[in-house]
């Protein structure tokens, strides 16, 4: 697929209506780069104009602050402010709560000021302007649970547009037994995700499949790079992974428009 | 000698109400050990934060059992301290019940709805105390709640019990005494709940009932001056600080952590190819310590927390890391600051200015272990009823360990090492960023 980045358009003298960001997840991990290309083919069908930095892009610097490196998040973050900065960049699309949290809320006191969205409130957008259009009928009555990722719910409040896409499938919406403001992690963010978790009686994301589990899905959809990950592991360790699909919400509605 | 009793009441009120103060401006003074920080801006949406969720109780009844409870304990608590000002009053000038001439029916009314608090108040401690001790509730039971913390609890229970009874039987006793005309009793208030227990006491003389009758008022107003000067040494003390905590609480999103501004201002220097790289040391200042390795290095919020603390462990019980059998308890840590910042403040009690004591909050009370196992998920954050922040402390400890100490675990370091070098926490070249859209 051809995704323009942002030095191409400029040299065309063209400016994107937003900058997808696509993360490291996005671009190196094997699995989250799915998402990151069933998202693309949904930009793309929606006939929006979008870029991405590519090489120009770097780590948010997210896993060094919350691993305590300071000093090395603010060296990503000026970095990346000043790439997007010298581009004018206004509006930022991201598929990671990750990077959606710490460009939003932590780039502005660094002197990067952006309109941020998570994708799955750029998509509900897309169809309320009418530029998108989902069917229901790939999914209608599935069983789908929604796992809250902490950065995007609790931490920046976003509960609703994950489930209205999951509503716009038709799709059965049930909720697991801890889910928005008591949403449980999924054993990734602070930077877990890098390291082997500390002595306990259980692993978070086994806890937290077992939730999901409980609510006889036949899809577990998550809008996370990492939960997608650690749910995933979940799945597989309890040899579920014959009857329950992990999907991000970005590939539940790529499927559905057969993209 | 007719005077005694007053100036015996006066002396006991005065003295306790002073020593009261001398141990809250401890408390503050701990507080203000913390570093500043400005939480003056917002100030309506503040109010409102500390309208609906201290005086308003919106986060308690997230658990439905335990939050009607409390906030039955909570009215009770409040309404019948109304009626402390008629018994401070009557205890300084020797009158009895000296609202109800001016009050006449709203009076009576009073009178029942206290009674009728008090009632549910005890059935609501009774409960508590059932659910600690008898059903054993997991989150009483934490390692963390050995020893004081859990007779602190309890002791609490057992003051309101005692209170609340003490309350009733003076009640009683004085309803006997006013149907019998004893002078000085007058005929005032009404007695829904006390009355059942008149039986009780029916038998005695006069003389008796009234011996009875100032035991428990003298008991209960001495109770309630001991309980308010044993908030200082309790959880309890939540009562009073869970306004202010509230007030000054982060109303930012809770996933945006606070800018290291002395860092901003080095980076913008390395960054600045016309900066004088020396410029930085010319003005001979200690370069700051980043992170927080003593109570001293937090906030003096995040030390404000630490007082507020109800340790009721809501937080540890939503906490992914706690409930998968870590050692990370985000009661502990703000159990533990508070207990460093009081034996900082003995320190400096003693010695008039800190002593080194060999000792610090960072290994001597919590663990590195402890501070790794989060996820900074912020269930804690978002499940405290009084507006506390332990993610806040562990994350400030983390940028000790890591910016003082470089004492992160060796994954950790290969990660950082990576986003320094590559770009990103792997170890791929960040020119193949893209390579993903070539894939088909
Ligand atoms: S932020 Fe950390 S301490 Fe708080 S609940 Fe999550 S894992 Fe536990
Ligand atoms: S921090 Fe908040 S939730 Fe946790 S024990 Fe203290 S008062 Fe309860």
């Amino acid at each position: 697929m051809h995704v323009p980045t942002l030095a191409e358009m400029t040299s065309e003298g063209k400016k994107p209506e937003i900058l997808f960001w696509v993360g490291c997840a996005g671009s190196f991990d094997e699995r989250a780069k799915k998402i990151t290309k069933a998202f693309v083919k949904i930009l793309q069908k929606s006939g929006i104009s979008f870029a991405v930095l590519g090489a120009e892009e770097r780590c948010t610097g997210d896993p060094a602050k919350r691993a305590g490196n300071e000093f090395l998040f603010q060296m990503q973050a000026m970095a990346n402010i000043e790439t997007m900065n010298a581009y004018a960049v206004t509006k930022i699309v991201t598929t990671c709560p990750h990077c959606f949290n710490t460009l939003k809320n932590e780039y502005p006191d660094l002197g990067g000021k952006y309109d941020v969205v998570h994708h799955t409130q750029l998509i509900n957008s897309l169809l309320k302007e009418e530029r998108l259009s989902i069917s229901g009928k790939h999914y209608k009555g599935k069983r789908i649970t929604y796992h809250d990722p902490c950065y995007l719910g609790r931490a920046n409040q976003v509960y609703e547009a994950p489930r209205d896409l999951i509503k716009k499938l038709d799709a059965e919406l049930v909720e697991m037994k801890n889910c928005k403001a008591k949403g449980l992690c999924c054993g990734a963010g602070g930077a877990q995700m890098f390291k082997e978790p500390e002595k306990g009686n259980k692993d978070i994301n086994i806890e937290r499949t077992e939730q999901a589990i409980a609510t006889q899905p036949e899809i577990v959809a998550a809008a996370c790079p990492f939960c997608n990950t650690m749910l995933s592991d979940g799945i597989k360790n309890k040899e579920k992974e014959e009857t329950i699909e992990i999907k991000d919400i970005a590939e539940l509605i790529a499927t559905a428009e057969d993209l | 000698m007719a005077y005694l009793p007053n100036i015996f009441f006066a002396a006991l009120l005065f003295g306790s109400v002073f020593y009261f103060r001398r141990n809250l401006l401890f408390i503050k003074r701990n507080i203000l050990l913390g570093k500043a920080i400005d939480r003056t801006d917002h100030s309506k949406a503040r109010w409102a934060n500390m309208f609906r969720v201290a005086f308003g109780q919106s986060k308690m009844v997230s658990k439905p059992i335990s939050g009607i409870l409390h906030v039955i304990v909570y009215i009770g608590f409040v309404i019948i301290n109304i009626e402390l000002l008629e018994i401070i009053l009557d205890g300084l000038l020797g009158t009895h019940r000296l609202f109800a001439p001016f009050l006449g029916e709203v009076y009576n009314f009073l009178i029942a709805s206290f009674e009728i608090l008090a009632a549910l108040v005890l059935v609501a401690v009774v409960i508590f105390w059932l659910r600690r001790n008898a059903l054993k509730i997991q989150r009483f039971w934490k390692p963390e709640m050995k020893g004081w913390p859990k007779k602190d609890a309890d002791n609490i229970l057992y003051f309101e019990i005692v209170l609340m009874s003490l309350f009733l039987l003076m009640n009683a006793t004085d309803l006997l005494l006013q149907n019998q005309g004893v002078p000085h009793y007058i005929k005032a208030g009404v007695f829904p709940i006390s009355q059942m227990i008149t039986p009780l006491f029916a038998s005695l003389s006069v003389d008796n009932l009234i011996i009875l009758e100032r035991t428990f008022w003298w008991l209960h107003i001495t109770g309630i001056l001991i309980f308010l000067n044993y908030l200082y040494y309790s959880k309890h003390l939540h009562i009073l600080l869970a306004f202010p905590n509230t007030f000054f609480a982060n109303l930012d999103p809770k996933g945006k952590f606070k800018n290291n501004k002395t860092v901003t201002e080095e980076v913008k220097l390395m960054l600045d190819p016309n900066a004088d790289p020396y410029a930085a040391t010319v003005d001979g200042n200690v370069p700051e310590k980043f992170g927080a390795s003593d109570v001293t290095d937090l906030s003096w919020v995040q030390l404000m927390n630490a007082y507020t603390c109800t340790e009721c462990g809501r937080c540890s019980t939503e906490c992914p890391a706690n409930q998968t059998g870590k050692l990370l308890s985000p009661r502990k840590i703000m159990m533990d600051t508070r207990d460093r910042l009081e034996e900082v403040g003995k320190n400096i009690n003693k010695n008039g200015v800190f002593q080194d004591d060999g000792k610090q909050l960072l290994d001597s009370y919590i663990t590195r272990e402890e501070l790794w196992a989060c996820t900074s998920c912020n269930a804690c954050v978002e499940a405290c009823p009084v507006g506390i922040d332990p993610l806040s402390i562990i994350m400030d400890m983390r940028q000790y360990l890591v910016m003082e100490q470089s004492a992160a675990p060796s994954d950790l370091n290969n990660m950082m090492s990576n986003i320094e070098n590559n770009g990103a926490p792997w170890p791929f070249n960040n020119q193949d960023r893209l390579l993903w859209a070539n894939d088909n």
